[in-house]
């Protein structure tokens, strides 16, 4: 009776505390949407003066605030196609050939995993700036590039572990060539983890702060612009994008993640086989790819260095 | 390498490889050539030889920071760990039907811009906050509290910036956790303290190993979140750095001081690496 109790009891502490912790995570967000009704209209913005739903009018009123969320959508565009591009050949062909300073290029791909964002920025900064090229969108496209490949390479990587290289012999054999194959046979088998890549360089580039912060010159991107008005109080505004922004994105999850919120599966991804993968179709592995955010690819990452190159 | 494999491979591993070395190699370099120069009174970088940057870095005042920002970086990581491993250990093992869900609710909120959510920490806490409202509303203070501009507050922002990156790797290491392990445990006549210090926790000591490292080195960057909570009083070795590029405008300065942080990050990764070899050994 005694023991049944104590786990009772056990069990409601543990519900406790996680909603704690649930509290914790959604505390700030909570106060953004809540904020982004605020009708104060004196700085710093903070006291609740009652409900309003102007700032979602103001907001279309605020252009350099909106062309500054144009700006982070077109880099964010660009360098996920560019890094999806180059990050998908670099792992294919990394993993295909043996070459001379494949480890240094290796080692190369961890150091923006690792290493302080900080750190990154200012030294694309100096170098752009000791070869002479003016700092704005070129730059900020370069720098998302960079820092994105990795990721999309590991993406795809791990896709490639299980990629059956005879497959594309097969092919040429055939009578297939090299394009045909690649186009046919390699790229709609790494699919999933290019997607998967090209999803997490996205994410990636529209919430990065620190390395745009270095490189941008005179162009603002979206998190720039909040940064720039931190000091005199972020305008409501600022908060209802940011709440439309968030809304999108829950739209997204639940259209193309549906089943999540109605089945409990307990199979993920890795058990399946590959073909599996592919029958169950597009739908399903976008919204894992989706929540496979930096967190899981750093965490990927390491896995990937603890158990299988080293 | 065969002929004809010259040229796919060139294809394929040519532009990872100019942008890897270009962007990636090349700065660092840089950086720490520039560590060693000087600057004109125009603060344009001079290139000569000069260890005069780095016997600044032993000035009191950064001495203070550094001691400052490991003493940040520690605690945010200790608290990390301390929330995020029962939080971790419940819902990787939880039997609801909704263990999905309870994990994407962790991830939610991550899709809105950092900024945007250490400022809402702000509003949440500032002296006009909602926090102080509250609690004068309630009469439980009369005057507002001053929450904000304290070490402890941009604890807070980091361990709300970091704690993803524990509790991810944690909840893999825990869910791969083996059920019967845990019985025979018990069946042996181990107490649930006894089971969870050597059976649960050697298990899971990768997950603590990768997020600790995860969440120590980026916060030691993080200058926009003492910035935003601890308005300047509470300096991590990021904010000396940003304000040398931007405005002290001494470059060299700044280059030296990220060569610490390169440092910092090299020396953790060993000592990942070395634990990592020993988790090999036993098998995890």
């Amino acid at each position: 009776m005694k023991r049944k109790r104590r786990i009772k009891r056990n069990k409601i502490l543990g519900v406790g505390f996680c909603a704690l912790v649930y509290l914790f995570l959604f505390l700030p967000i909570s106060v953004i949407v809540a904020n982004s009704f605020n009708a104060t209209t004196t700085k710093p913005y903070m006291s609740w003066k009652g409900f309003t739903l102007d700032w979602y009018v103001k907001l279309w009123e605020n252009t350099s605030l909106l062309e500054a969320f144009g700006t982070t959508m077109i880099i964010a565009v660009v360098s996920t196609l560019l890094a999806t591009v180059i990050g998908t050949l670099g792992a294919i062909g990394m993993y295909k050939y043996k070459f001379k300073g494949k480890g240094l290029i290796d080692g190369l791909l961890y150091i923006p995993v690792v290493i302080p964002e900080i750190v990154l920025g200012i030294s694309l900064l100096t170098i752009f700036s000791k070869a002479g090229i003016p700092r704005g969108m070129i730059t900020l496209i370069l720098a998302h590039v960079t820092f994105c490949i990795p990721f999309v390479i590991f993406n795809v990587r791990a896709r490639l572990a299980g990629y059956d290289i005879s497959i594309e012999e097969a092919s040429m054999d055939l009578g297939a060539n090299r394009l045909t194959t690649f186009f046919e046979i390699t790229l709609p088998v790494l699919m999933p983890g290019i997607m998967g890549g090209a999803l997490l360089a996205f994410t990636l580039s529209i919430d990065d702060v620190i390395i745009s912060y270095f490189v941008n010159g005179q162009t603002k991107t979206y998190p720039l612009k909040i940064m720039e008005s931190v000091k005199s109080g972020v305008a409501p505004d600022v908060n209802a994008l940011s709440t439309l922004i968030l809304i999108g994105t829950i739209l997204f999850v639940v259209l193309t993640q549906g089943d999540l919120f109605k089945k409990s599966s307990k199979e993920s991804g890795k058990e399946e086989t590959k073909y599996e993968k592919k029958k169950h179709g597009k739908k399903v592995f976008v919204g894992n790819a989706f929540s496979n955010t930096v967190y899981d690819a750093r965490r990927m990452w390491f896995e990937d260095w603890q158990y299988g190159n080293r | 390498m065969d002929k004809k494999q010259i040229k796919p491979a060139l294809v394929t591993i040519g532009p990872v490889t100019v942008i890897m070395v270009l962007l990636i190699a090349l700065p660092l370099i840089y950086v720490a050539v520039m560590s060693f120069c000087s600057i004109d009174e125009y603060y344009n970088v001079t290139f000569d030889f000069t260890l005069e940057n780095y016997m600044r870095l032993f000035n009191a005042d950064y001495l203070k920071i550094y001691a400052q920002s490991l003493g940040i970086a520690f605690i945010t990581t200790v608290l990390c760990i301390l929330i995020g491993y029962p939080f971790s250990y419940i819902i990787a093992r939880t039997k609801s039907r909704r263990k999905k869900v309870l994990y994407m609710l962790v991830i939610i909120p991550f899709w809105t811009n950092s900024l945007i959510r250490i400022y809402g920490w702000r509003t949440f806490l500032g002296n006009s906050g909602w926090l102080n409202g509250i609690l004068t509303a309630l009469g439980i203070v009369s005057e507002p509290v001053d929450f904000l501009y304290k070490s402890g507050t941009t604890i807070v922002g980091m361990v709300y910036c970091l704690i993803p990156f524990m509790i991810l790797p944690l909840y893999t290491a825990i869910e791969k956790l083996d059920d019967s392990l845990l019985e025979a445990s018990q069946d042996l006549g181990a107490k649930p303290v006894n089971t969870f210090f050597e059976v649960i926790l050697p298990l899971t000591m990768s997950g603590i190993f990768s997020g600790s490292l995860m969440v120590f080195i980026p916060c030691l960057g993080y200058f926009f979140v003492s910035d935003i909570l601890g308005g300047g009083n509470t300096d991590m070795i990021g904010n000396l750095i940003e304000r040398q590029f931007q405005s002290g405008n001494n470059w060299p300065l700044g280059a030296a001081l990220s060569i610490i942080l390169i440092i910092v990050t090299l020396l953790l990764v060993k000592v990942y690496q070395k634990m990592g070899g020993d988790m090999d050994a036993l098998g995890v």
